[in-house]
Order: C-alpha cells, then structure tokens, then sequence
C-alpha cells in the first residue's frame, strides 16, 4: 500500500513537470563546442586587438597548421571515446608511419607506395587494437597502452633512432612533400585535410547507422548487443579509425618535417585526448561530436600561441591547458546536474 | 496448435541449476501469466526464449518447428520479442532512436542509404500514441520517467509484426495510471492474436489480463492452469511454496 501512495506521488508530479520541446537555441547554449568556439573566438579577438603579430597571415597560418596535426587525430580519437573507448597509441601510430612512410620513399618507391605502406600501417594498428579489445576483451586502456610502447620500440627498430630525410633524395621525395606540405588557396594542406575529414566523420556519425552504433555502444553496450547491434565490428572499426586519423598526421607532419625523426608524435596522444575531453566528449562514453574534437584542438593551439606572444614563459604552457581541461569537465558535470 | 513451446528446457550456471526441466506452451491471442519468487528461473526462461543463450538441454518450438537461437536477433527475426527488465535502452539517445535501433529506417540520399529522421520520429510518434504515451520521439530517455522509458521498450517490440511478446517485470518500476497504461496495451496485444508472457509480481496485474498462470518454484514448474480455475490466495501459496504443486 506504501508503494502505491508513492507512485500515485510520482503521477502529480509528472503532471506538473511538463517540460516543454528543447527549441534549437536552448540546445546550441547548452553544447560545449559551443563554448568552446566562443572561448576561441574571444581569445582570437581580444589578442588580435593586444598584439598585432596574433592575427597576421603567417601567425594565423601556423596555427592552424600546428593544430591540425592534433585536431586530425581528434576526429578519430572522438569516435573511439563516444563508445566508452580510449586510444593511447595514436602518438606512436604517428611516428610508426612517418618512419614506415619515410623509409619507403628513401628508397626509392614511388610516393603512391610510401603513402600506401604508411596507411595500411595505421589502419594494420588500429585493427590489432580493435580486435583485442572487442574480440578478447582486454581493456582499451591497457591495449593501447601495450600499443602505444610496441609501436614506439618498433619504429626505433626500423632506423635504429637515426633520423630518415627527405631533403635531396630525389623527385619523388620532392613531390611528396609538395602534395602534403603544400598550401592550395593559401591554406595549408593540412588545414584541408581536417576539413574534409571533420566533414565526413561528422556526416557519417550524424547520418550512417554506423555512427548511431557508435553512440549506441557508449550509451548502453549491452542493451546495443541486444538489439542486434554488431557490437564488435563496430568498436574494431572505431579503432581502425582512430589509427587511420593518427596515420594522416603522421604522413603530414613528416611532409612538413622534411624528414623522420623517432620520437614524432610522443606524448601526443595525452593532447590529443585533452581536445576531445574540452570539445565535449566524455571519457565514460555515449557523448561527443568530430567537431568538438576539433574546436578542443584549436582552442588549445590558440591558448599556446597567445601564452607565447605575451612572452610567458613556455612553462606555463601546461598549466593553462590542464586548467582548461578540468574547467571543461566541470562545466559537463554542472550542465548534467542542470 | 501452440505457438511456441518449450520442451524439458533446463539450464545451468556452473553448479547453479537455474531451470529443471521446465515445459512451457502458449497459444496465439494468449496472455499467459509467468509468476514466481526471486531466482524461481523466469528471466532465464525468457532469456532462453529471446536468444539470449541457449538452454543447457531441452528443445524449443516455434509454430512447429524446432528452432535453435544463436542470437536475439534471430529470435526477434521469427517473430519474438521481448521487454526486458532492465529495458535495455541506451540513455543517451532519443526515444525515437531506441526504438528503432539495429533496424533503422534509411532513405536514398545520393549514391547513399542514410538514416531516415523523419520517417523515424514519424512511426515512434504514432507507435506512442497507440500505447497512449506522452513520451515524445525526439526525447533523450535519460529525461524520461519510468513509465515513458517502458512505452519506449514496449513501441521497440510493436515495431514490427511480432507473434509473441515476452515481458519481464514490465509494471515493476511504474506509476499506477502507467501500470493501467501496460495493461491496456497488452490487452490490444491480445486482440490482434498475438501471444503475450508476462512475468510479473503484482497479483492483481496478472488476474486483470492473463489467460492462463503459470508458477515457477526453483526452477521448476508447480502449476499451470487457466486463470479462471486458480485463485491469487492459490497462487500465493504456490509461489512460497505452503502449496506444494497444482
Ligand atoms: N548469468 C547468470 N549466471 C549465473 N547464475 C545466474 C545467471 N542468471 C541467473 N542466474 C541464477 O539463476 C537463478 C534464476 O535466476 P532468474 O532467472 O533471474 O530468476 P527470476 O527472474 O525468476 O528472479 C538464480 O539462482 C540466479 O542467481
Ligand atoms: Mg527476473
């Protein structure tokens, strides 16, 4: 009887609580990225007004350059943390392939093979993770952790930790870092990487049943198996992704190098995480978006840049990012609450 | 003829025997009332039925022929689907998105086959509003109230022509006008010749809507009769066991 008074409680309640449809304004002011690309805009703004050098050509060109290395692996990295995963190797998938990739070219193989060999690399990666993960269901944690210190030791055992150039080892070495290192329309390739990719990751998380899946498995693993979702492909193909992403970096960033060296991309992954987490994705799953990964990136970027400007000294460079980032998951647990 | 039936079904964990034998039949257009104490082996039975696992020995048979599930989508494919206690749903996505998940509407969009929204939050729309439900398609369930969270796990097994509905607790964690909401829906279950188990613990819920009752006591089947023949003080006693068998 006790309990049928409280139900018949809950019943005025929820006749009181008639909560109206969230208009599309309520919900842009309560997304991250959204404040985000605010915070970037104002920071932007506000150093363009203090120092002329923020919003010149070249600054803003190395900008954006410096965070697409990053925000490029964000993209993958978000899909992977929206269903309750984590890539920890995507800074070693970066180096792994700019070595594979650099190798290759020095010895004289068409760019189209080097380009090649570096891709299935990442992608050959990503699907050891992937498959440990959702098939022996060992924890993304530790699997990308063993990854992130395998690839590591590989690399290092390709070239024995000497440095592979690009400069003056012929005209397919040259024509590789035209393409990659260019800048069509005065925007860096890149910048024109990110762009597609955002785009199309964006659309196929929004609009395939594969990106339904992806938050699906991060919402509610087991009720996803239940309704028939292929669980497993989908976390492999998320981690395939993940090291495709890291491996598009790594074939810009050593492009733009001009040359490998072994530690490329260490301790990446730690910023690449951070962008995610500021963008909106939330590391215990079901939240997230490739954009939000992005705008985490270039907020970062912009926050190092300005630091830089104003002359602080580069040592507080961490500070004001782990700050970011705590304010950012604070912000997630008050918008929850609310 | 019995739409599905359960022949000497058991089922082990380990040391734990979950299910001992247990015969169960139901008939098309039957709501037949599952009832038992806490482990008396109903959600393993309706796991079993579902897909979930396969009973440890024992055989299943739907509409005359015996079936082996490997998956709930084959289940769910041969025309059975179920409620589940924990309902299963995935709190980050909307209502419309639940129900439709693992079988998602698509449409043409180029040389592409992508999700179809509206057609999406169209059916949900209509499927809740046949169940009489104020849950709203384009709500995240994680704002939803115990009862509209059931209308999404119930509109997620009207989708399709289903045979048979198998519930679990489904008036367990609900308000009273929602228990009488459930009930209803079940009843126009009924009416369109589907079968319908309902595992329950409320006495008088399964005395409003079940054909016939069926008691389990660790494992075993104790009784298993027409409604009309038994009585909730019976039933109670066969529950705990003051009533051996009937
Ligand atoms: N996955 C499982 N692993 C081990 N034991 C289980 C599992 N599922 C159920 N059991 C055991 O089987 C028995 C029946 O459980 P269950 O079917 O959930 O009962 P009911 O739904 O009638 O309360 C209980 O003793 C329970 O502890
Ligand atoms: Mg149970």
């Amino acid at each position: 009887m006790a309990q049928d008074v409280e139900t018949q409680a809950s019943v005025a309640i929820e006749d009181v609580l008639q909560r109206k449809e969230a208009t599309w304004w309520q919900g842009l002011l309560s997304s991250q990225p959204f404040w985000v690309t605010v915070a970037v805009l104002a920071i932007a703004v506000t150093m363009g007004f203090v120092n002329s050098n923020f919003l010149s050509t070249g600054n803003f060109f190395n900008i954006t350059r410096n965070f697409s290395f990053i925000a490029v692996m964000a993209v993958g990295m978000t899909t992977v943390i929206i269903t309750g995963g984590i890539d920890l190797s995507v800074g070693s998938i970066l180096g792994m392939v700019a070595m594979v990739s650099a190798v290759t070219i020095s010895n004289g193989f068409p760019m189209e093979v080097a380009v090649a060999a570096g891709i299935l690399t990442s992608l050959a990666v990503g699907f050891v993770n992937g498959v440990l993960i959702a098939y022996v269901r060992l924890n993304p944690f530790i699997v990308t952790l063993g990854m992130l210190s395998i690839a590591r030791s590989l690399t290092l055992v390709l070239t024995g930790a000497t440095p592979v150039t690009l400069r003056r080892v012929g005209e397919e070495a040259d024509r590789f870092r035209n393409l990659l290192a260019g800048d069509p329309f005065g925007v860096a390739m890149p910048v024109w990487v990110l762009i597609a990719l955002t785009a199309i990751v964006a659309f196929l998380l929004r609009y395939s049943a594969w990106g339904r899946y992806v938050y699906a498995i991060g919402g509610n693993e087991q009720a996803a198996r239940l309704n028939g979702v292929p669980v497993d492909q989908v976390k492999v193909s998320v981690y395939m992704l993940s090291g495709l992403t890291a491996g598009f970096s790594g074939l810009l960033v050593l492009a733009w190098a001009g040359s490998a060296l072994s530690n490329f991309g260490q301790t990446w992954e730690l910023r690449v995480i951070a962008s995610t987490v500021i963008g909106g994705a939330n590391l215990m799953g079901g939240v997230g978006s490739a954009y939000g990964g992005v705008i985490g990136a270039a907020l970062i970027e912009v926050i190092r840049n300005s630091l830089l400007l104003a002359g602080v000294n580069t040592f507080w460079q961490g500070t004001f990012v782990g700050l970011f980032i705590l304010f950012a998951v604070l912000l997630e647990r008050v918008r929850s609450r609310g | 003829m019995p739409l599905l039936e359960l022949r000497k079904i058991s089922k082990n964990f380990g040391a734990i025997r979950a299910l001992d034998e247990v015969d169960l039949h139901i008939e098309p257009g039957q709501v037949l009332g599952l009832m038992g104490d806490n482990g008396a082996g109903k959600s393993t039975m309706v796991k079993i039925m579902a897909g979930n696992f396969p009973p440890t020995s024992g055989s299943i048979v739907l509409n005359d022929q015996e079936v082996h599930f490997h998956r709930p989508v084959e289940a769910r494919q041969k025309g059975v689907e179920v409620v589940y206690q924990d309902l299963a749903l995935c709190d980050n996505l909307t209502a419309a998105a639940n129900v439709f998940l693992g079988r998602e509407l698509k449409r043409r969009f180029g040389p592409l086959r992508i999700l179809d929204y509206s057609a999406m939050f169209a059916r949900a729309g209509k499927l809740f509003g046949e169940l009489k439900s104020e849950t709203r398609p384009r709500d995240l369930v994680r704002q939803m109230s115990g009862g509209q969270r059931q209308a999404v796990a119930i509109a997620r097994a009207r989708l399709t022509d289903s045979r048979i509905v198998l519930m679990d607790e489904p008036t367990a964690a609900i308000s009273v006008r929602q228990v009488a909401e459930v009930l209803d829906l079940i009843r126009r279950l009924r009416d369109q010749n589907i079968a319908v188990l309902l595992i329950s613990h409320r006495m008088p819920d399964v005395f409003a809507v079940a054909d016939r009752v069926m008691v389990m006591r660790r494992g075993r089947t104790v009784a298993d009769k027409n409604i009309v023949d038994s009585s909730p003080e019976e039933v109670t006693g066969l529950i705990t066991g003051a009533i051996e068998a009937a």
